[in-house]
C-alpha cells in the first residue's frame, strides 16, 4: 500500500457533513415508519438537523486542514460557507412549508431531497479535488431535479425538471470534459498539486494550451450552474415552471456552493491563469447584466422577472472575480449572501400570498397589496429597493462594494456598463412598488399564511434593512475568508 | 506487427464504425443493439490494456442490465420518430459548425505533444500473477474513500428520487390488513338496505 495515511481523530473536521447524512439517513427510516399522526414532526426533524449542523460548522470555524488523502479541504471559508448555507435553507424551509400546504404537495420526501442537496453543496464547498467537487455538483443536482418534479401533476414543472436535467448533464459533461483535460497535462486530481503545476515557470507553451483548454470547459460549467450568460437558456423556464417553493430553494442557497465552486476551481486550483478566465468572466458577466436588465422589462410573471434579475446579478458577482484582487473576490462573496438574503424575502412574499392552490405569481396579482396587508407590501418595498440597489439597504451596498473594487483594478468602462444597466433594472423593482401602491385591486388578496411564516418574513425583511447598517463588517468578513 | 496490435485495430474498428452507426441508424432498436457491440469493443480493448475488470464490469452492468432495460424501454414506448427526423435536421448546420469547431480544437490541443509516449511514459507491463481487482480496491478503498462514498449517497439519492416521483400514496396501494381481514364478521360484509322505489312525486 503506498503512503495512505488516515488518522480516526481527522474525522472531526467532517463533523458537520457525518451528522447531516445520519441526520438524514434517521428522518428517512423515522419518516418511513411513523404514524401518520407523527409525519408533521419530519420537518422539526429537518430543522432542527440544520440548525445543529449550522452550529457544528460554526464550531470549525477557524480550523484548518486538508483529509482524505487530500479529497476534503476545511478552511475558514468553507466553514463559514457551510454556516451561512445552513441558515439561509432553514428560512427557505419555513417557506416551503407553507407553500406545499397551500398547495396540497407536502409530501415528507420533499425535507429528505432538500437535505440531501444542501449535503451536496458542503460537500461541493469543502471539495478540494476535481472528483470530489463533481460528486458533490452532483449529489446537489440529482436532488434539486427530484425536487422540481416533485409536483408532478403539472405539466410544466415536469417539462421545467426535464429542461433542467438534460441542459444540466450537458453542463456536467462539459465540465468533466474540462477537467479530464486538466487532469491530463497536471497528473492529478488534487486543487493543491494542480495549482503547483499551474505556478511552476518552467510551463511549455502546449501545456499553457491544455490547461487554457481545460480551464474554458471549466468556466463554461460553472457559468451554467450560476445560470450566466451565454449558458442561462434554463433559467427562465426552470424558475417559471418550478413550484414556487423549488424556484426559491434554486435561486438561493445552491448559489453558495456554485461560487465556492468557481473559487476552488479558479482560484484556489488555477489562480496562475487569472488573466486568462478574467477575460472570460469579463465577457460573461457583461452579457449577463445587460440581458438580465433588459429582458426582465418585458416580464409579465414575477418568478420569470425574478430569473432574469438573477441573471443580471449573478454578472455582478463575477463582475467582483473579474478584478482578481482579494477584496474584489470578498465583494463578490458578500454580494451573492446579500442577494440570497434579498431573494428569499422575494420569493418569500410570493409565497406568502399564496393560499388553497392560488398561485401568486403575476405582477398584476399585486395590485392595491398595501390597502389590504401595509406589512408584506412594505417588506416587498424594501426588497425592491434593496434589489434596485437604492441606499439606504444592503443592495446598495452590495454593488457599491463590487463597483470600487472594478473601479480601483481600472475597470471604468465595466463600472459605467453596470451603472447603466443598474438604473434601467431600476425599472422593473419599481413598478413593483407602483404596482403595490397606486394601482386598485380588481380582486381581494388577504394573507393566511401561518405565525412561522410571517415572523421569518418580517425578520428577513428587517435583516435587509439592518444588514445595510453595517455593511463594512459584512464585507471586511467576507474579504478574511481568502 | 504484434499479435495484439492486430487485435487492437480489429476492436478499433469495430468500436468505431459500430459507434458511427449506432448515431445515424433510423431504427432505435437497432441502435441499441449497436451501441451494445460498442461496449463489446470498448470493453475488448480494455483488456488489452489490462484492465480486466473494469472490461467486466462494462459488460456485466452496461450490457447486462442498463442496456437490456434500454431495450425494455424502447420496446414500451412508441417514439414518433418523424417528428425527432424534422427536428435533428433543422439544426443539422449548425450541429455540423459546432461539431467541426471541436474537433478542429480537439485536434490542435491533443497534437500539442503533451500526451505522446515520451512525455506520459510507457505503462510498464505486469505478468500474469498481477490482480487487476486487489489494485483498484487498495485506491478505492484508502486514498478514494471519501469520493467512494459521496458515490453511495448518489446511489442513495438515486433510489429515493426515483421512488418518490413514481409512488403514489395509497392510490394504487394494494396493500393488506391482515388484523382486520382476520376480525371480519358477517355482519360487516353484508348489509340490508331497505330500498323503497321511488315515485314520480317525490322527485323534484
Amino acid at each position: 500500500m503506498m503512503n495512505f495515511q488516515f488518522n480516526v481523530s481527522e474525522l472531526i473536521f467532517v463533523l458537520p457533513e457525518l451528522f447531516l447524512l445520519s441526520a438524514i439517513s434517521i428522518i428517512l427510516l423515522f419518516d418511513l415508519f411513523a404514524s401518520e399522526r407523527l409525519k408533521p414532526l419530519t420537518y422539526y426533524l429537518t430543522q432542527l438537523a440544520l440548525i445543529i449542523t449550522g452550529w457544528l460548522a460554526f464550531d470549525l470555524i477557524g480550523e484548518s486542514a486538508i483529509i482524505f488523502s487530500g479529497t476534503f479541504v476545511l478552511d475558514t471559508m468553507g466553514s463559514t460557507f457551510k454556516v451561512f448555507i445552513m441558515g439561509f435553507a432553514i428560512i427557505a424551509l419555513v417557506y416551503t412549508r407553507h407553500y406545499l400546504k397551500a398547495h396540497e404537495l407536502l409530501r415528507n420526501e420533499y425535507f429528505i431531497l432538500a437535505l440531501m442537496s444542501i449535503l451536496g453543496m458542503m460537500v461541493m464547498v469543502s471539495g478540494h479535488s476535481l472528483l470530489t467537487l463533481y460528486m458533490g455538483l452532483e449529489i446537489m443536482s440529482l436532488s434539486l431535479y427530484a425536487l422540481i418534479a416533485s409536483a408532478r401533476d403539472r405539466a410544466v414543472a415536469i417539462e421545467a425538471a426535464l429542461k433542467y436535467f438534460v441542459l444540466g448533464a450537458i453542463a456536467s459533461g462539459l465540465l468533466l470534459y474540462g477537467m479530464s483535460m486538466i487532469y491530463g497535462i497536471t497528473g492529478s486530481l488534487d486543487i493543491a498539486q494542480i495549482s503547483n503545476f499551474a505556478r511552476a515557470s518552467t510551463l511549455a507553451s502546449q501545456q499553457t494550451l491544455i490547461l487554457n483548454f481545460g480551464l474554458v470547459f471549466l468556466v463554461i460549467g460553472v457559468a451554467f450552474k450560476l445560470g450566466a450568460v451565454p449558458f442561462h437558456m434554463w433559467v427562465p423556464d426552470v424558475y417559471q415552471g418550478s413550484p414556487t417553493s423549488v424556484t426559491m430553494f434554486l435561486s438561493t442557497v445552491p448559489k453558495i456552493a456554485a461560487i465556492a465552486l468557481l473559487i476552488r476551481l479558479l482560484i484556489d486550483g488555477l489562480g496562475d491563469l487569472q488573466h486568462y478566465w478574467s477575460d472570460l468572466l469579463m465577457i460573461i458577466a457583461v452579457l449577463s447584466i445587460a440581458l438580465g436588465s433588459l429582458v426582465a422589462l418585458m416580464q409579465s410573471n414575477i418568478k420569470r422577472m425574478l430569473a432574469y434579475s438573477t441573471i443580471s446579478h449573478i454578472g455582478f458577482v463575477l463582475l467582483g472575480f473579474v478584478t482578481g484582487v482579494v477584496e474584489g473576490y470578498g465583494a463578490a462573496v458578500f454580494y451573492v449572501l446579500v442577494y440570497i438574503l434579498m431573494s428569499l424575502a422575494a420569493f418569500g412574499s410570493i409565497i406568502v400570498l399564496n393560499k388553497n392552490g392560488f398561485e401568486a405569481d403575476q405582477i398584476s396579482d399585486y395590485q392595491g397589496l398595501s390597502k389590504h396587508s401595509p406589512w408584506f407590501a412594505l417588506i416587498i418595498l424594501v426588497v425592491m429597493l434593496s434589489m434596485a440597489g437604492v441606499p439606504p439597504f444592503i443592495g446598495f451596498y452590495s454593488k457599491l462594494f463590487i463597483l470600487q473594487q472594478v473601479i480601483a483594478e481600472g475597470y471604468i468602462i465595466l463600472a459605467v456598463i453596470a451603472v447603466v444597466f443598474a438604473v434601467i433594472s431600476a425599472y422593473y423593482y419599481l413598478q413593483i412598488i407602483k404596482t403595490m401602491y397606486f394601482d386598485d385591486a380588481d380582486k381581494e388578496i388577504t394573507v393566511s399564511a401561518p405565525l412561522d411564516m410571517r415572523v421569518v418574513l418580517s425578520i428577513n425583511g428587517i435583516l435587509i434593512l439592518l444588514v445595510g447598517l453595517m455593511p463594512s463588517f459584512w464585507m471586511s468578513l467576507s474579504v478574511s475568508l481568502f | 506487427m504484434e499479435f495484439t496490435s492486430v487485435l487492437f485495430y480489429i476492436f478499433s474498428f469495430f468500436f468505431v464504425t459500430s459507434a458511427v452507426m449506432m448515431i445515424t441508424a433510423r431504427n432505435t432498436a437497432k441502435a441499441a443493439l449497436l451501441l451494445i457491440l460498442t461496449f463489446f469493443s470498448a470493453a475488448s480493448l480494455w483488456l488489452l490494456l489490462e484492465a480486466e475488470f473494469l472490461a467486466i464490469t462494462l459488460i456485466l452492468i452496461y450490457v447486462g442490465a442498463v442496456m437490456v432495460l434500454f431495450m425494455f424501454v424502447i420496446k414500451m414506448l412508441d417514439t414518433d420518430k418523424s417528428t425527432l427526423r424534422a427536428q435533428f435536421t433543422r439544426y443539422l448546420p449548425l450541429g455540423i459548425f459546432v461539431s467541426i469547431v471541436v474537433i478542429a480544437q480537439m485536434v490542435l490541443v491533443l497534437n500539442a505533444g503533451q500526451f505522446d509516449l515520451e512525455v506520459i511514459g510507457v505503462p510498464e507491463r505486469h505478468d500474469a500473477s498481477y490482480s487487476n481487482i486487489t489494485a483498484i480496491a487498495e485506491q478505492l478503498y484508502t486514498v478514494y474513500v471519501y469520493p467512494f462514498e459521496l458515490a453511495a449517497i448518489l446511489l442513495l439519492i438515486a433510489i429515493i428520487a426515483a421512488i418518490t416521483l413514481v409512488h403514489r400514496n395509497q392510490l394504487r396501494s394494494k396493500k393488506q390488513n391482515i388484523s382486520e381481514q382476520v376480525n371480519v364478521q358477517a355482519k360487516d360484509r353484508m348489509r340490508f338496505a331497505s330500498i323503497k322505489p321511488k315515485s314520480s312525486k317525490e322527485s323534484k
